[in-house]
């Protein structure tokens, strides 16, 4: 209970924390909307990426949601607190909070609270514009909704599993950013997120395959494109199965990570 | 019943592969009381406590920190403790306020944020982002971190690094009243005005080694702290030790009226201080050959001892 209540204290601390840091508001939060906006203009005028079975033409906005919104739940997660513990871990954040009674269960609720208020937010600033801006349809039915909320949920744990685990790699905080940033820019190049998958060569779309992005963006498609796109996935199908199956083993190998490398302070560093 | 030791540390090593830090180190901290760790950069003194806080592990030696063995001490135990690290150089997007509230709502009966603030001198900059203070000011923050859950227990690194004179008196005066209210402390420094404004009992560690231990105007042997005096006239610059300056002086002032350029010194904390840690830079850094003589000479005197 009181680490819950903690944690809970810890969530609105880092929210707080989270929207007051320029760079991270930019390059985390931002990022995946303007992004939308660039592909959306510059590609609106190449015509149709395809047609819904009512005859209405899929214009470069409604393509591009769905890999946005997984690159946002990548960032939200995965780039935000690989730097984000990495920073506390080199400026002395983690030590202060090792010498005090907080349990570090709190800290993690504290993180976790962050990373879905802040992509919440996000995913809906994305949806919203996508809807407002660029007049893109979005699923009427249940079915999408509930697909895009357990692919959502499921997708954000992992990405904030990996980015603990991940937090471990850079050697001090102020390499933080230059370590993570570049893993998370190429993950979203070679997942389908700015340019469509099946384009890419086969040896990378294997690649790609094997991280967690390629799937959530897939997943992501399976919402907010229609039933006809998916002859166009890699399998000629969406393959909701495998998004569940990847994302739970990268899910499950973040959390075993996490458990195993995080530690308050580097003792005797 | 006399009170149990908050800190009691017995015959502490610690070594990083074939580097030894600290070369068994024995002390006691009673309630109440604030030691005063003093000792030139790199003696051992911040290993020292951060083994204390349970930030490091000791390679030998026993240590108790209220009651408990820092090396398996829980939340609970954590909660009777205020630590104030050596340096902090967070993002400080909170305001002090914020950070304070936050920080005492870790702990079960904390002080009054307003008090903290009034006490550390930070009512005026309450609202301010941390990341705005000045390094003396961020300091400030972190003895109201240190101190809003009320410790039993307070640990000092280096505390008043970058505080300007002012805000350093002011600083004193602050752990002044929490000693006053019962807080026990631990204080390590660099400045020896600060050791001896602020300690109870001071602790030279040199080297790995406590060189001296004692009140801050008892520091040293006997030697160390017998006075000069010194003057001159037709034969030069004289220079006098002695544990009698006034009569020495009386002395001299009826044998040869004023003396010129009269001083009566006496040995100040610095100077003690400097002296012990001149001799054991001077014992550490005999030939190395001279190590062998001295452990044959350690096993003998042990034997004598026996």
């Amino acid at each position: 209970m009181r680490t819950l209540a903690l944690g809970l204290s810890r969530t609105r601390y880092e929210v707080r924390g989270y929207f007051r840091a320029g760079d991270t508001v930019f390059f985390t939060f931002l990022f995946p909307v303007v992004m939308l906006a660039i592909f959306s203009v510059a590609f609106s005028a190449s015509g149709s990426f395809g047609q819904r079975p009512d005859g209405t033409e899929v214009g470069a906005a409604a393509f591009y949601l769905p890999g946005m919104i997984a690159a946002g739940v990548l960032l939200s997660g995965v780039q935000n607190l690989a730097v984000d513990i990495a920073l506390e871990r080199g400026d002395g954040t983690l030590k202060r909070l090792a010498g005090t009674p907080l349990p570090v269960g709190s800290y993690f609720v504290g993180k976790f609270g962050q990373v879905l208020v802040t992509s919440v937010l996000q995913v809906a600033l994305l949806v919203l514009v996508a809807r407002v801006a660029f007049g893109v349809p979005l699923p009427t039915d249940v079915g999408p909704w509930l697909t895009f909320a357990w692919v959502y949920l499921l997708g954000i744990a992992t990405s904030a599993l990996v980015g603990i685990a991940l937090s471990r790699v850079p050697r001090s905080g102020k390499s933080a950013t230059a370590v993570i940033v570049p893993i998370t820019l190429v993950l979203q190049f070679v997942s389908g997120v700015y340019l469509p998958f099946t384009q890419l060569p086969d040896w990378l779309q294997s690649f790609a395959s094997v991280f967690p992005l390629k799937w959530l963006a897939q997943g992501m498609r399976s919402v907010f494109l229609p039933e006809g796109f998916a002859a166009a996935e890699a399998g000629g199908s969406w393959d909701l199965p495998g998004v569940a199956l990847w994302l739970a083993v990268w899910l499950v190998a973040g959390a075993v990570a996490s458990v195993l490398t995080f530690r308050w302070i580097r003792k005797d560093s | 019943m006399t009170p149990q030791p908050v800190v009691r540390v017995h015959d502490l090593t610690k070594s990083y592969g074939a580097v030894t830090a600290l070369e068994g180190l024995s002390f006691e901290v009673s309630a109440g009381e604030t030691l005063g760790i003093l000792g030139p950069n790199g003696a051992g003194k911040s290993t020292t406590v951060e083994i204390l806080e349970g930030y490091r592990d000791r390679s030998g030696g026993d240590v108790e920190v209220l009651g408990v063995d820092p090396r398996h001490g829980g939340l609970d135990w954590k909660a009777r403790l205020g630590i104030v690290l050596q340096t902090s150089g967070e993002q400080g997007t909170a305001t002090v306020r914020e950070q304070v509230t936050h920080f005492a709502g870790f702990y079960r009966d904390p002080r009054d944020v307003d008090e903290v603030l009034a006490a550390v001198g930070l009512e005026a900059k309450a609202g301010a982002r941390i990341r705005s203070l000045s390094g003396g000011q961020r300091r400030r923050v972190d003895v109201a971190l240190g101190v809003v859950g009320r410790p039993e227990l307070l640990f000092l690194d280096e505390p008043t690094t970058g505080f300007d004179p002012e805000a350093r008196r002011q600083f004193w005066q602050l752990i002044r009243s929490l000693s006053d209210e019962g807080t026990s402390i631990v204080l390590t420094t660099h400045y020896l005005d600060e050791a001896a404004q602020l300690s109870d009992r001071v602790a030279v560690v040199a080297r790995g080694r406590i060189v001296a231990e004692g009140r801050p105007d008892e520091l040293g042997d006997e030697e160390a702290r017998t006075p000069r005096v010194t003057w001159t006239d037709r034969h030069g610059r004289h220079d006098v030790r002695t544990s009698e300056p006034g009569a020495l002086v009386a002395r001299l002032h009826a044998e040869g009226g004023e003396p010129r350029a009269l001083e009566v010194i006496r040995p100040s904390l610095e100077d003690v201080y400097l002296g012990l840690v001149a001799t054991a830079d001077q014992e550490a850094d005999g030939p190395r050959d001279a190590t062998v003589a001295g452990d044959g000479h350690r096993a003998s005197s042990a034997g004598v001892a026996s």
